[in-house]
């Protein structure tokens, strides 16, 4: 277990290596850069050149990859020159990470609440009215695009119906006080009672649209996975042994057909932050995700670098748990 | 006694741990509410931002983001009127020129103090302008000080030459400052946002001029960041980075009549529509430059849409640099008489947009109905094109996507009809259309492109705010150095600029407005849009500023 997990390690350590060079030439081939981002419409020749050499944009770019490794190794970044021009790129995602935590798990949990139990229904009422609505709305949950889903909950609930927040994280005359980064929960720590539930209400819609391509999946994959458990023979045995629905669901049914719903899970959770992009863009939700799309807009390349590397290795942190938690549900595994 | 299970005791053992951590953490988290600010009268108002401050030292700024939030904080020896472009008295009561406009003399307003309670007198007015004049190292880019560069030129260290010589604090109540050459400009660029007066104590205090580039970027003072001290009527409350919102708070002891609103509130939304809905649902209470397809809806909705008079300009940039036919006079006019703009304004252009005729709008000095006016004749194109011998005229037209100006709110239209008149001439066009910062404004600033969109809103009522700043560098992205008056274009500008007596300057303009039609046409003008701003119907007393230079110190909000 313990060399599995090290190994694991080592292969998200190269992966890093190999993504860190990659991302740099390939963000230094695209056109435009920070220099227009920084001087505008009306810069000279001359002070473009002046500006690339202060920042060191005129070297070479594998001159400029170490330099920027030198100064990674000692912590530094880098500097944002459009997301929030002056910070330091580490901090920005630092401060915006919470926001995207805090959204992606609102939305993995709805997705999870609402998938395993409809799936696993779906799947006993196979056929059932049940099953067919289930069904049909994972196939929307899935080929909806994110964004339009965001469009249309914010237009519906936000702009019509006046029940949620348009945008943002949390009303900005609230005078909330801040710990954690995570809103609701700081509201919770401090007793502002009022800052949570804002905060709360503000991340509905995005979680609630951010949640439909998970819910799909994780609905489907629950359903598969009962269909096919309910039709081993260790379940028919022991229906014969004359144990109870309720030890059969939960021992045999539901703890067997939970490896490749795990799984899914995993993938997904890692692969919400490519839907946060969208859905906060949408909502002005200020998490990472705003952050990579104002990145690119005004090519900053220290946040663009940190905010990617950063999610590359969530995603294959989240992958390595969810390959850890094969142990624990599957004791085969841990041989 | 039973014993409890192994695996129960292993859950309740959890709990307990986590109820532990999160009492913890309950008891280390205290509220950091200041409960006397909400019984302060006047109420919030709360502005969508279409993007965040850079930073609030608003000499080292060059965004009007920036520059909406600090400018409710500070304020310069100059003014401009409420709702027009006239200079007024501000911190300064009155100024008075030398003869040769190289010295002049402000009289300062008594009995003003910065928001640190030091007090704003000649003393002050120097130690301003002689922290601008002696930036070093970094702040002196042109990406941090590009107001100074463009305005001042050069610093202390004298590697360029600068316009400004030194300040002299006659007495507490009367600052001189000399200049190095008579300027039309002055004491107007006083008023821009980036020479406003900022506390010396507070400067020294938070090492505002520690700037400096690390990596790709430039880190920022902490006075720039934390402790921005001006004597406007707002002072700064706090920027919550991961909430997007800057608040401001009103300054109790301003000089002048006091802000209604006790706070004003920037909150950060960087999409159009996103702005818009927040305001239908109330969540803002205004923001700046709805999208002018959205304009009847708002006002439909009981939004008061207020349209600024037009203080910018659209032209069709050509570029000599690369296409050789382009250094021809004969096909620039070409081009002008092949697009209709009288029909690309009216039909691509919000209301109260105005077909121009010259580079900048009628309201600064200079400004003549006596220009050679290019109707709209594909035949006469034709024609002019069958002089100069190019026929089969081919061009690369380079416009932006992913962007909108006040002065060019759907780049995509207004290149479709102007491509659709050029080819009706016989042009053939190349479209080549990249995002604003990601490959146009770097094609356009180093002369790759052949014909572009680009337009500019002026800072201030001055001439040289425009011209000046299009065709004053030969090798600007106009390329006129490829024509044999591209260097004495640029001398009548820094002539007609240098010259002190005021008519004489005008006549000067006037003719140059003439030559730029007739002689040269670096470009072909086209229009000056008017950019509005929406408030909800309970704000009242907002007095929108053809500059974009709103203040808000006379807006209150009911309701």
């Amino acid at each position: 277990m313990l060399r599995y997990t090290v190994r694991r390690f080592g292969q998200l350590i190269l992966v890093v290596a190999a993504l860190s060079v990659l991302l740099f030439a390939w963000l230094r081939s695209l056109p435009g850069g920070p220099v227009s981002a920084l001087l505008g419409e009306r810069a000279t020749p001359e002070s473009r050149a002046q500006l690339q050499a202060v920042l060191g944009l005129d070297r070479p770019v594998h001159v400029q990859y170490f330099q920027f490794l030198g100064r990674a190794a000692s912590g530094d970044f880098g500097v944002s020159t459009g997301v929030q021009p002056g910070d330091d790129a580490l901090s920005i995602f630092l401060q915006r990470f919470p926001a995207t935590l805090e959204l992606s798990l609102l939305a993995i949990v709805l997705a999870v609440a609402a998938g395993i139990p409809l799936g696993y229904v779906a799947a006993r009422r196979r056929g059932g009215w049940l099953d067919n609505a289930g069904v049909v709305s994972s196939l929307v949950g899935v080929a909806v695009p994110v964004f339009f889903l965001a469009f249309l909950l914010k237009y519906v609930f936000a702009v019509e119906l006046g029940m949620l927040p348009t945008s943002g994280r949390q009303n900005a005359g609230i005078d909330a006080t801040r710990v954690t980064g995570f809103f609701v929960l700081d509201g919770l720590l401090t007793r502002e009672w009022d800052a949570s539930w804002d905060a709360l209400k503000h991340l509905m819609l995005p979680a609630l649209a951010l949640s439909s391509i998970p819910f799909a999946v994780v609905f489907r994959i629950t359903r598969a996975a009962v269909l096919d458990v309910l039709d081993e023979d260790y379940v028919r045995t022991a229906y014969s042994k004359g144990l109870t629905d309720t030890v059969i669901r939960g021992r045999h049914v539901l703890r067997n057909a939970m490896l490749p719903v795990v799984t899914i899970i995993g993938l997904q959770t890692g692969a919400l932050l490519s839907g946060a992009v969208l859905t906060e863009k949408v909502f002005a939700f200020q998490g990472v995700g705003e952050a990579l799309a104002i990145g690119f807009e005004r090519r900053d390349y220290p946040v663009l670098q940190v905010v990617i590397i950063a999610a590359a290795m969530v995603y294959v942190l989240v992958n390595l748990i969810v390959d850890l938690s094969y142990a624990v549900i599957d004791p085969r595994v841990r041989t | 006694m039973t014993r409890l299970p192994a695996a129960r005791l292993r859950r309740l053992a959890a709990a307990g741990a986590a109820a532990a951590v999160a009492l913890s953490l309950t008891a280390c988290a205290a509220s950091e509410r200041d409960e006397g600010d909400g019984a302060q009268s006047g109420g919030t108002m709360t502005f969508g931002a279409a993007g965040a401050p850079d930073l609030f030292d608003p000499f080292y700024a060059s965004d009007g983001e920036t520059f909406r939030v600090t400018r409710q904080m500070f304020e310069g020896l100059v003014g401009i009127e409420p709702g027009g472009t006239e200079l007024q008295p501000e911190l300064a009561t009155r100024w008075e020129p030398s003869e040769d406009g190289l010295t002049w003399t402000f009289t300062l307003r008594e009995g003003v103090t910065f928001h640190d309670g030091t007090p704003f007198d000649a003393d002050a007015v120097c130690a301003n302008f002689q922290r601008m004049f002696n930036q070093t190292g970094a702040g002196q880019s042109q990406a941090l000080s590009y107001y100074w560069t463009q305005s001042f030129g050069g610093f202390a260290d004298g590697a360029t030459p600068s316009l400004y010589e030194s300040c002299t604090a006659q007495d507490p109540g009367t600052a001189v400052i000399e200049l190095t050459r008579s300027t039309g400009e002055f004491p107007g660029l006083l008023a821009l946002d980036s020479f406003y007066m900022q506390s010396p104590a507070a400067l020294e205090r938070y090492n505002a001029n520690d700037v400096r580039a690390q990596g790709d970027g430039f880190v920022y003072s902490e006075y720039a960041r934390e402790h921005p001290t001006g004597t406007g009527p707002f002072r700064f409350a706090g920027y919550d980075e991961a909430n997007g919102s800057v608040e401001l708070a009103r300054y109790d002891d301003y000089w002048g009549e006091q802000a209604e609103l006790s706070r004003l509130i920037f909150q950060v939304i960087p999409d159009e529509t996103a702005r818009r809905q927040a305001l239908e649902a109330g969540e803002i209470d205004g923001y700046d430059l709805p999208n002018p397809a959205d304009w009847q809806t708002l006002r439909d909705n009981g939004f008061n849409l207020q349209i600024r008079d037009p203080f910018n300009i659209l032209y069709l940039g050509i570029t000599q640099k690369n296409n050789p036919a382009l250094a021809d006079l004969r096909v620039r006019q070409a081009l002008a008489h092949a697009i209709d703009r009288e029909t690309l304004v009216s039909a691509t252009l919000p209301d109260g947009a105005e077909v121009a005729r010259n580079f900048y709008p009628d309201t600064v000095d200079g400004w003549t109905q006596d220009v050679v006016e290019y109707q709209h004749d594909p035949q006469r194109a034709r024609q002019q094109l069958a002089e100069a011998g190019q026929q089969n005229l081919t061009v690369d037209f380079h416009w932006p996507t992913e962007v909108t100006r006040p002065y060019m709110p759907d780049p995509q239209s207004i290149f479709g009809a102007l491509r659709e008149d050029l080819e009706a001439a016989g042009i053939t066009v190349n479209p080549v259309s990249k995002p604003w910062n990601g490959g146009y404004i770097d094609d356009v600033e180093s002369a790759r492109a052949e014909l572009f969109l680009l337009g500019w809103t002026g800072d201030l009522n001055s001439p040289n705010n425009f011209i000046g700043t299009f065709f004053s560098a030969p090798d600007s992205q106009f390329w006129t150095q490829a024509s044999p008056w591209g260097q004495q274009l640029s001398d009548e500008l820094q002539a007609a600029d240098s010259e002190p007596d005021e008519q004489r300057r005008t006549a000067m303009y006037e003719e140059l407005n003439r030559k730029l039609k007739a002689e040269y046409l670096p470009a072909v003008p086209i229009s000056h849009s008017p950019p509005a701003i929406v408030v909800s119907e309970d704000v009242e007393g907002l007095v929108p500023s053809p500059l974009t230079k709103e203040r808000f110190d006379t807006v209150s909000i009911g309701g």
